[in-house]
C-alpha cells in the first residue's frame, strides 16, 4: 500500500521535527500579553483542580486495593452508610474549590474579555477581518490596503480587530497571540491582541465552515514596526484594487488560496458586509444539484 | 418536479467505492439475516415475541441491540477519521472533504443519538420497572412506539449511506452552513427528519417513565426507598421532557427555513444564526446529562453490589442528582463563550458550569466511601466502574478548565475539547453501559457473560482509550482545531499517529467484547444463573427469576427499606428458609400490539418522502400513521389474564432453587 510507505517516510520526518519545534505553535508559549494572560488563567485553573483531583484518584486506587475481598486485614463495615462529618466534607470540598475557581473565572472573564482595549501608550492598529468561503480577508483601514490569507502585524502595537463573516460561521484564532472570537454573519465582534515578539505564527479558523475548512489556515506574521511599514508600502505599490467587482469574485467558493495583497480597498466595505448591505457568499456552484456520495 | 421528487439514479454513489462497498455489505448482511429468519421459520416468533411485544424487558433488549449496532457503526466512522488524519499530513488522505465531513457528522449524530441514547433508554426500560417492583411501564404500547420511532431515525441515517448523502455540517447543523444556500443537498434533510422522528420517540419515553416512576411503584416503595438508578432515570426523564421540545422546535425552524423559505437563521431577511446556536445547546447541554445521569445510577448500583455494602450517603446522592438535573439547564452558553457576549455573561455561565462539578464531586466521593469498608469483588462491571472513576475525574477536570472563559478562548473547538468530551462520554456513558450490560445480562438472558473475555475487553478498551485520546489533549495545546481533513503542521503529526495506534488497541477491545458474547452463548449452560441472584444483589430485580417471567413478580413485593431485596434476603439467610409462600392471584398483562411497528413504518415513509420531496408519498404516510392510531384507539381488549395456577407454577420453581441455594450456602 502506498499509504504504508508514506507513513514509513513521514514518521521519522515528523519525529525529527518534533524536538526542536514541539512548542512552535503551542498555546503554552505565548507571543503576546493576551495569550500570556489566558495561559496564566488556564494553568491556575489546572493547578487548583489538580490539588483535589490527584488525591482523589490516589484514594480511589488505594481504597480499591485495600478493600479487595481477598484482603483479610481490611475491616468489613457492611452497615456503614452514613457519616454526618464526611457528608459535610464531601459537599464542602468541591464547593470551596468551585468558590475559589469562581473568583478566578469572574476576574479572568472580565480582565481578558476579548472586547477590552489593551493598555498601551501606542495607538492601536485597526484590522477588519472578513471570513469568506474559504479564505480570510484582512482589511487595514488606516493604511488603505488589504491582504488575503496573510495577517501582517507590527510588534508591540495593540491590534484592534473587528470581525465578521460574509458567509457561514468561522472563528478567528492565532493560538500564540491568544483569544479566539467567532466571525458571524450580520454581526461584528471585536478582539484586542498584541504581538510582543516578531515571528511567523499559525492562524486558523476554529469553527468548521464546510468543505474548504481545512484550508482556512493562514500565516500571522509579526514584524518590527519598520518592516511592517515597509510591507504596507509594498502592498500599496502593487496588487489589484478591492472594489465591488473584486469583492464579488471573493464571494465565490475557493480553497487553498495563496496569499496576496490589495493596493486599495473600497471605503466602508467592512461595515457594508457586517450590515449585510453587499451580497453574501455564493455557496456551492451547482445549487439544487444532488451531490452523490454516502457517509 | 418529477414523480419521485429529487430522487433519481444519481443519488446512488456509483463513482465512490467506499460507501458503495459498505452499503452493499450491510444490505447483504441484512438480507442474509432476513433469509435465515424466513428459512428457519423464525418469522412468526420474531413477530409475536419481539416486534409486537410491549413487554418492557423485550423492548429494553431491542433498544440495547439497536444501540450496540449503532455504536459499531459510529466506531467504524471513528476508525475512518483516525486513519484519514493519519494519512493527511501534507496530503489529502483517502477521504475528500465532501466525504470526510459526512463521516464526522454521522459519527457524532450516531454515537450520541442512535448509540448512547438507545442504550441508556434500553437499560432504563429493562431495569426501572423491575427495580420499582412493578409489572410493566405505565403505557406499554406507547413504549413500543418509542422504540420503533427511534429505530426509524437510525434507519434513515443509515439510508443516507447508499441514497444521497448525510449532513456535512457537524453533528449539530449550525446555520448558515446548514441552510439551503450553503448545503443544498439532502444531507441536512436526512439529519433533520431522522433526529426529529427519533426525538418524538425519546420524548414519549420521557413521559412514559416519569409516569411509571411517579405513579406505579410497589407498595411501600416511597421516593426515598427507590434504588439510585431509578432516581437518576427520573432525573433524566425530567430533562427529556424539558429539553426535547426545544430540540423539536429548533429543528422545526431550520426545516421551515429549508423547505418553505422562512428566515429564522438565514443570512438574509434578518435571520439570526446565533439563535440556533443558543437553542440547540439549550437542548444539547441537558442532553449530555440525559446520557450520563443513568450511567451514574448504574455505577451506584454496581459499586454498591460489588462492595457488598449499601450505597454511602444515599440522600446526598439523591440531592446531587436533582442538583445536576436543574443546574444543567443553566450552562448552555459555555459552548460558545467565543461569541463575545462580554465579561458578565461569560463569567455567570462559567461559574454555573463549574458548579455542576459540585454535584458530580459529591457523587464521586460517595462512591469512594461506598468502597471504604467494603469487600470489593473485581468482576467485569466493577472494572468498568473503576475505569470510569479515574477517567471521569480527568474528564471533569478538563471540562471545568473549558468552563473558565479565558482558558476556553485558547481551547474552544480544539482537539483538547474533543479529548474532554470523549473522556466524559466514553469514560462516563459507554463504560457505564458496558458495566450495565455485564451486570444485568444474566437477569435478561438467564446466564452470565464470560468473565475472562469481559476483563480482556475492559483492559484493551481502557488502555486503547487513553492511547487514543490523551494525544488529543496535547494536540489541543499545540493549537490543533477539530474537524480538519488535512493539515501541514509537523508538530501535530506524531500525536495523530499515536492516536491512530490507540484506535488499533480499541479495536482489540471491541473484538474481545464480540468474542465474549459468542463464547458466553456457546457455554451458557455452565454460566447459567440458576437462582436469579448471581451477584448477591440488593434491589428488587434480583428477587425474581432470571430471565424474569413476563409478569416480573408473581406477587407485588412489599418494600420496607432502601434496599428492598437485601433486607428480605438477610431475613431468609438468618432463618435458613424463604418467607411464607404468597397467595397467588391471576395477573393481568397488556396484550402485544403491532401499533408501534406500523407507526414507525409510516414514519419512515414520511421521513423518506420529505427528505426527497416526494409529496404524494408523504401524504400517504401521514394517512397511514393516522389510520393506525385510530385503529389502535378502537381496540376493545387491551389486556389478557394469566391464571393463578400458571403464576404459582412459575414462582414455585424459582422459590425451590432459591430455597436450595439457601440451604447450601453458609450463613453470612
Amino acid at each position: 500500500m502506498v499509504s504504508c510507505r508514506r507513513i514509513a517516510v513521514l514518521v521519522p520526518y515528523a519525529l525529527a521535527c518534533a524536538p526542536k519545534s514541539s512548542l512552535a505553535d503551542s498555546i503554552l508559549s505565548p507571543a503576546g500579553p493576551v495569550s500570556a494572560g489566558d495561559r496564566i488563567i488556564l494553568l491556575d485553573a489546572l493547578v487548583i483542580m489538580l490539588a483535589i483531583v490527584i488525591p482523589t484518584m490516589l484514594t480511589t486506587l488505594a481504597f480499591a486495593w485495600w478493600f479487595r475481598a481477598s484482603n483479610g486485614r481490611a475491616t468489613y463495615r457492611p452497615n456503614w452508610t452514613y457519616s454526618g462529618r464526611l457528608e459535610l466534607l464531601v459537599w464542602s470540598i468541591p464547593t470551596l474549590v468551585i468558590f475559589f475557581l469562581g473568583g478566578v473565572i469572574w476576574i479572568g472573564s472580565h480582565q481578558l474579555d476579548p472586547f477590552n482595549p489593551l493598555r498601551s501608550a501606542a495607538k492601536p492598529l485597526e484590522i477588519d477581518v472578513v471570513a469568506l468561503d474559504w479564505k480570510w480577508l484582512f482589511i487595514y483601514p488606516q493604511q488603505g490596503v488589504a491582504s488575503i490569507n496573510r495577517l501582517v502585524v507590527p510588534v508591540g502595537v495593540p491590534l484592534h480587530f473587528r470581525i465578521t463573516s460574509a458567509s457561514v460561521f468561522n472563528d478567528f484564532f492565532v493560538p500564540r497571540l491568544g483569544s479566539q472570537v467567532y466571525a458571524m454573519n450580520g454581526m461584528t465582534t471585536q478582539l484586542n491582541l498584541m504581538a510582543d515578539r516578531p515571528g511567523r505564527f499559525l492562524g486558523l479558523s476554529a469553527q468548521f465552515s464546510g468543505d474548504g475548512f481545512s484550508d482556512m489556515v493562514f500565516d500571522a506574521v509579526a514584524r518590527p514596526h519598520a518592516q511592517f511599514s515597509q510591507w504596507v508600502a509594498e502592498a500599496r505599490a502593487r496588487g489589484p484594487m478591492l472594489d465591488r467587482a473584486g469583492y464579488r469574485a471573493l464571494l465565490r467558493q475557493s480553497r487553498n488560496v495563496a496569499p496576496y495583497t490589495y493596493r486599495g480597498v473600497m471605503p466602508g466595505l467592512f461595515d457594508a458586509v457586517a450590515a449585510r448591505a453587499v451580497p453574501q457568499s455564493d455557496g456551492p456552484k451547482k445549487r439544487g444539484a444532488i451531490p452523490s456520495g454516502g457517509t | 418536479m418529477s414523480f419521485f421528487g429529487k430522487l433519481s439514479w444519481n443519488a446512488i454513489p456509483f463513482d465512490q467505492p467506499i460507501p458503495l462497498t459498505a452499503a452493499a455489505t450491510v444490505i447483504a448482511l441484512f438480507t442474509a439475516v432476513l433469509v435465515w429468519i424466513a428459512v428457519k421459520g423464525y418469522a412468526p416468533y420474531f413477530w409475536k415475541e419481539w416486534i409486537t411485544s410491549v413487554d418492557h424487558k423485550r423492548i429494553g433488549v431491542m433498544y440495547c441491540v439497536l444501540g450496540l449496532l449503532m455504536l459499531l457503526r459510529g466506531f467504524i466512522d471513528a476508525i475512518m477519521m483516525r486513519t484519514q488524519q493519519a494519512l493527511a499530513f501534507h496530503a489529502q488522505g483517502y477521504l475528500p472533504p465532501e466525504h470526510y465531513d459526512q463521516i464526522f457528522s454521522a459519527h457524532g449524530t450516531i454515537m450520541i443519538l442512535f448509540g448512547a441514547m438507545p442504550l441508556v433508554v434500553g437499560l432504563m426500560n429493562f431495569v426501572v420497572p423491575l427495580q420499582l417492583g412493578v409489572r410493566d411501564v405505565a403505557f406499554p404500547t406507547l413504549n413500543s412506539v418509542s422504540l420503533w420511532l427511534t429505530a426509524t431515525g437510525a434507519l434513515l441515517v443509515n439510508l443516507s449511506l447508499v441514497l444521497g448523502e448525510f449532513a456535512r455540517t457537524g453533528w449539530l447543523p449550525y446555520p448558515p452552513l446548514s441552510e439551503l444556500r450553503y448545503s443544498p443537498g439532502v444531507g441536512v434533510d436526512y439529519y433533520l427528519w431522522a433526529v426529529q422522528i427519533a426525538g418524538v420517540g425519546t420524548l414519549l419515553t420521557g413521559i412514559n417513565f416519569i409516569t411509571t416512576i411517579l405513579k406505579t411503584r410497589a407498595p411501600g416503595m416511597t421516593y426515598l426507598r427507590m434504588p439510585m438508578f431509578c432516581w437518576t432515570s427520573l432525573a433524566t426523564c425530567l430533562l427529556i421532557i424539558a429539553a426535547f421540545p426545544v430540540l423539536t422546535a429548533t429543528l422545526a425552524m431550520l426545516t421551515l427555513d429549508r423547505y418553505l423559505g422562512f428566515h429564522f437563521f438565514t443570512n438574509t431577511a434578518g435571520g439570526n444564526a446565533m439563535m440556533f446556536t443558543n437553542l440547540i445547546w439549550a437542548w444539547g447541554h441537558p442532553e449530555v446529562y440525559i446520557l450520563v445521569l443513568p450511567a451514574f445510577g448504574i455505577y451506584s448500583e454496581v459499586i454498591s453490589t460489588f462492595s457488598s455494602k449499601p450505597l454511602f450517603g444515599y440522600r446526598s446522592m439523591v440531592i446531587a442528582t436533582m442538583f445536576i438535573c436543574i443546574v444543567s439547564f443553566c450552562v448552555w452558553l459555555h459552548h460558545f463563550f467565543t461569541m463575545g457576549a462580554g465579561g458578565d455573561v461569560n463569567a455567570v455561565f462559567g461559574i454555573a458550569s463549574s458548579i455542576i462539578a459540585v454535584g458530580t464531586g459529591v457523587k464521586m466521593y460517595n462512591w469512594l466511601f461506598t468502597m471504604y469498608g467494603g469487600r470489593l469483588r473485581f468482576t467485569t462491571p466493577m472494572l468498568w466502574s473503576m475505569g470510569f472513576m479515574i477517567t471521569f475525574i480527568t474528564g471533569g477536570m478538563t471540562g471545568v478548565m473549558l468552563a473558565v472563559p479565558p482558558a476556553d478562548f485558547l481551547l474552544h473547538n480544539s482537539m483538547f475539547l474533543v479529548a474532554h468530551f470523549h473522556h466524559v462520554i466514553v469514560g462516563g456513558v459507554v463504560f457505564g453501559v458496558l458495566a450495565a450490560i455485564a451486570y444485568w445480562f444474566p437477569k435478561a438472558f438467564g446466564f452470565r457473560l464470560h468473565e475472562g473475555w469481559g476483563k480482556a475487553a475492559f483492559w484493551f478498551a481502557f488502555v486503547g482509550f487513553y492511547v487514543t485520546f490523551v494525544p488529543f489533549y496535547v494536540l489541543g495545546f499545540l493549537g490543533m482545531t477539530r474537524r480538519m481533513q488535512h493539515y501541514n503542521v509537523a508538530e501535530w503529526y506524531p500525536w495523530i499517529m499515536a492516536s491512530a495506534f490507540g484506535i488499533l488497541i480499541l479495536i482489540g477491545g471491541i473484538v474481545c467484547q464480540v468474542i465474549q458474547l459468542v463464547v458466553s452463548i456457546r457455554r451458557r449452560e455452565e454460566l447459567r444463573d440458576v437462582t436469579g441472584d448471581p451477584w448477591d444483589g440488593r434491589s428488587l430485580e434480583w428477587a425474581t427469576a432470571s430471565p424474569p417471567p413476563v409478569f416480573n413478580f408473581a406477587v407485588l413485593p412489599h418494600v420496607g427499606g432502601v434496599e428492598a431485596y437485601w433486607n428480605v434476603k438477610q431475613r431468609a439467610r438468618e432463618d435458613l428458609r424463604l418467607g411464607q409462600e404468597p397467595h397467588y392471584e391471576p395477573v393481568e398483562m397488556p396484550r402485544n400490539s403491532p401499533t408501534g411497528f406500523i407507526c414507525a413504518f409510516f414514519a419512515t415513509v414520511i421521513g423518506f418522502s420529505l427528505i426527497w420531496h416526494i409529496w404524494w408519498l408523504a401524504i400517504l404516510g401521514f394517512v397511514g400513521a393516522y389510520a393506525t392510531f385510530v385503529g389502535f384507539a378502537w381496540r376493545d381488549v387491551p389486556e389478557y389474564v394469566i391464571p393463578a395456577e400458571d403464576v404459582a407454577r412459575i414462582d414455585r420453581a424459582n422459590r425451590a432453587v432459591r430455597q436450595e441455594a439457601l440451604a447450601g450456602a453458609p450463613p453470612s
